[in-house]
């Protein structure tokens, strides 16, 4: 059983020991019209998560909104039949309304929005999950409310822009450089620099200049605070592993934060390798890339010797990004979490069989962390139990994977 | 020459510095000298050069469409400061306007180095406040070059007084919240914060964001001791047909700007 001490609410997770900082990794490199924004929403939130009128409206929000506490359940077929016999766990946050983990994030800085008093919310979106969740807490809370998605996601992800639209949100498909979701937060940081007075950037994972990977991190370790007893309820001792996958890599924090303490739990993030890490067209920013600055603050990407970003690949928009959260670059270094590619091909394989075996449709995204799952049961063997983060449900992907299966074709013909 | 040195001769004349900007490379390198020589001897005091990034966040259309097709043709740093030694051949002073992701690559000693050498002044540093990073700051000073950092209208005055004691050269002061471009009118905001950043230094104070014509320049040169304008030089080779005709258009508006800092 867990004897430690209770922490106090989830969002008292500080471990840095100077703010925003991990190691070498994250800070602040912003133009300096951004630094009193920052300021004020590190502030906010950092009186707002002693205030318990603040926290308890968040926990009511997320009990009666959102449907937490979300299940473990026990995928014991997909165990047996495609993860070497493991016992495998899925952390249900694909039961959360809007479908993923996003809305964790969302509900917070958009209650913190409400406490600065600014009236309009913009966010970037890839897969359209982030955007979902907040133009859905933007019409929960009467914000206005503007998405930049790149053109390429808006296509890939066509159901999530109406769902947004339905909402109220606006929509901007952004037509710079690789039309996905590096650039849609090029442009959402463009809007910031000129609305910051009326507006506040509800950042949708880990990146991005301090506070945001520590306000994302806090606002999202809810995952792991929960799976870590509910495992401990289910079967009396912690996992052998925690497996999740990393675009920023918020739900993967999120469900790692609760047992970095944990010496015996090995933590994996599994990132997009695309058409495979060989080709140059994937998404595996620790694995291929290099310490450097991306939107504001350090970490690992994938850049060129000019320290150009490179252009990433991936058939999950959610995970297509070359950045990763500075706290994950700081996990790799340390050797706290191990982090792996896992292309598109076992991508979509996991996506089937969870499908098959389980009923339940995951977002391709999670896919990835079902893939690597399959991968350390071979590795761990049949006495292994090992937790995956399944982040989003795939509702929004039929169409992606319909045309992967040959279910349908290209003009979205249903195959005979 | 150095940008002391130019912003001195200017205000022995009684007027405003002009800064002029355009990034290496666009629309090719060698065009991209012809352009900055073209516009150093139609009045422009000092040059900025801007080094192009794949992730210009605080550029608009503009500039970002001109450093995307400097990016595409190839344009590399070692490029850059091929420009930079070409434009400070002229007497110049030579400044790179560079985000911070290419500097870090090159690496911070190794950049200063190189600039130095190359005849460059200084570095001005959008997205690199003084206290983002302890790398820029020593590696410019052992090379004499100018750190350049910015303030804006919603930096506090704690924060412009520290950052206009880390800038040597000059400070420059963004107009208007937002993003570079051409603006019908400059920010009502310019004025309140240069008197803001003048109570904290003597350095030269030069102002951007949104200046295209002689008018605007004018106007700011009132309060301002330098005018920077950027994307309206930017347009001009954007606009033109070919270089000679961008050189030549180029070539007017900083007539035509170099007058706007006389007016008075
Ligand atoms: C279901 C799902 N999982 C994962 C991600 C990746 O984001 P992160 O790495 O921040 O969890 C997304 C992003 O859109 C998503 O929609």
């Amino acid at each position: 059983m867990d004897t430690r001490p209770d922490p106090g609410h989830v969002l008292s997770a500080d471990r840095a020991d100077r703010p925003g900082r991990f190691g070498p990794y994250g800070g602040r490199y912003v133009p300096e019209a951004l630094i009193a924004a920052l300021d004020e929403l590190d502030r906010e939130y950092t009186a707002a998560k002693q205030d318990p009128a603040f926290t308890s409206e968040l926990d009511h929000l997320l009990t009666t909104y959102t449907g937490r506490p979300t299940p473990v359940t026990e995928a014991a077929r997909f165990g047996a039949e495609a993860a070497g016999g493991a016992r495998v766990l899925l952390k249900r946050e694909d039961l959360n309304h809007t479908g993923s983990h996003k809305i964790n994030n969302v509900l917070g800085q958009a209650l913190l929005t409400k406490r600065i008093g600014k009236p309009r919310v913009i966010a970037e979106t890839g897969a359209g999950q982030h955007g979902v969740a907040t133009a859905t807490a933007a019409a929960l809370m009467g914000l206005e409310c503007v998405i930049y998605m790149g053109e390429e996601d808006t296509r890939r992800q066509a159901l999530n822009v109406a769902r947004m639209r339905l909402l109220g949100a606006t929509v901007v498909p952004v037509t710079t450089g690789s039309r996905t979701l590096k650039d849609a937060i090029n442009e959402a940081l463009r809007d910031w620099v000129t609305n910051v007075a009326t507006t506040n950037y509800v950042f949708g994972t880990v990146a991005g200049p301090h506070p945001f990977p520590t306000l994302v991190r806090d606002l999202q370790r809810i995952i792991g605070v929960e799976a870590r007893q509910q495992v401990l309820d289910l079967t009396g001792r912690l996992p052998d592993a925690v497996a999740a996958c990393v675009g920023g890599g918020s739900n993967a924090i999120g469900i790692f934060h609760a047992f970095v303490d944990d010496p015996d739990v090995a933590l994996y993030g599994f990132e997009a390798g695309g058409d495979g890490v060989a080709t140059g067209r994937h998404a595996a920013t620790i694995t291929a890339g290099s310490p450097g600055v991306l939107h504001g603050a350090r970490s690992y990407l994938l850049q060129d010797d000019m320290g150009q970003t490179i252009e990433s690949h991936s058939i999950s928009a959610g995970l297509d990004y070359p950045g990763v959260g500075p706290e994950h670059a700081w996990l790799k270094d340390t050797g706290r979490a191990t982090y792996e590619p896992v292309d598109d091909a076992d991508a979509m394989e996991a996506f089937r069989l969870l499908c098959r075996t389980e009923g339940i449709i995951p977002a391709i995204e999670s896919s990835h962390a079902l893939a690597g799952a399959r991968r350390l049961g071979e590795r761990l063997g049949p006495d292994a139990t090992i937790l995956v983060n399944l982040s989003g449900r795939g509702d929004k992907d039929v169409d992606t994977a319909a045309k992967w299966f040959g279910l349908m074709d290209e003009s979205g013909e249903v195959a005979p | 020459m150095s940008t002391t040195v130019a912003f001195e001769k200017a205000r022995a004349e009684g007027r405003a510095a002009l800064v002029g900007y355009l990034p290496a490379g666009y629309p090719s390198v060698d065009g991209s000298i012809t352009a900055i020589r073209a516009m150093v001897e139609a009045g422009v005091d000092a040059v900025e050069i801007g080094l192009p990034y794949s992730d210009p966040l605080i550029d608009g259309p503009v500039i970002q469409s001109a450093v995307d097709a400097a990016l595409k043709a190839g344009t590399t740093t070692t490029d850059v400061l091929r420009v930079v030694e070409a434009v400070a051949a002229t007497g110049a002073p030579a400044v790179v306007m560079s985000y911070w992701n290419p500097l870090d690559r090159y690496g911070a000693a190794a950049f200063a180095r190189d600039l130095a050498a190359a005849g460059g002044s200084g570095v001005i540093t959008p997205d690199l406040t003084p206290d983002a990073d302890d790398s820029w700051i020593p590696a410019a000073r052992e090379h004499g070059l100018d750190t350049v950092f910015l303030v804006a209208p919603s930096s506090t005055d704690e924060r412009i007084a520290m950052t206009t004691s880390a800038c040597r050269g000059f400070v420059y002061a963004t107009s208007v919240m937002g993003v570079t471009g051409t603006r019908a009118q400059v920010g009502d905001a310019a004025a309140g914060l240069v008197a803001r950043t003048k109570a904290t230094t003597d350095l030269p104070v030069a102002v951007g964001l949104g200046v295209s014509n002689g008018a605007q320049a004018a106007e700011i040169a009132a309060f301002a001791d330098g005018v920077v304008a950027g994307s309206a030089f930017v347009r001009r080779l954007l606009e033109a047909t070919d270089l000679a005709a961008g050189v030549a258009s180029v070539a007017e508006l900083a007539a035509d700007l170099a007058g706007g800092v006389r007016a008075r």
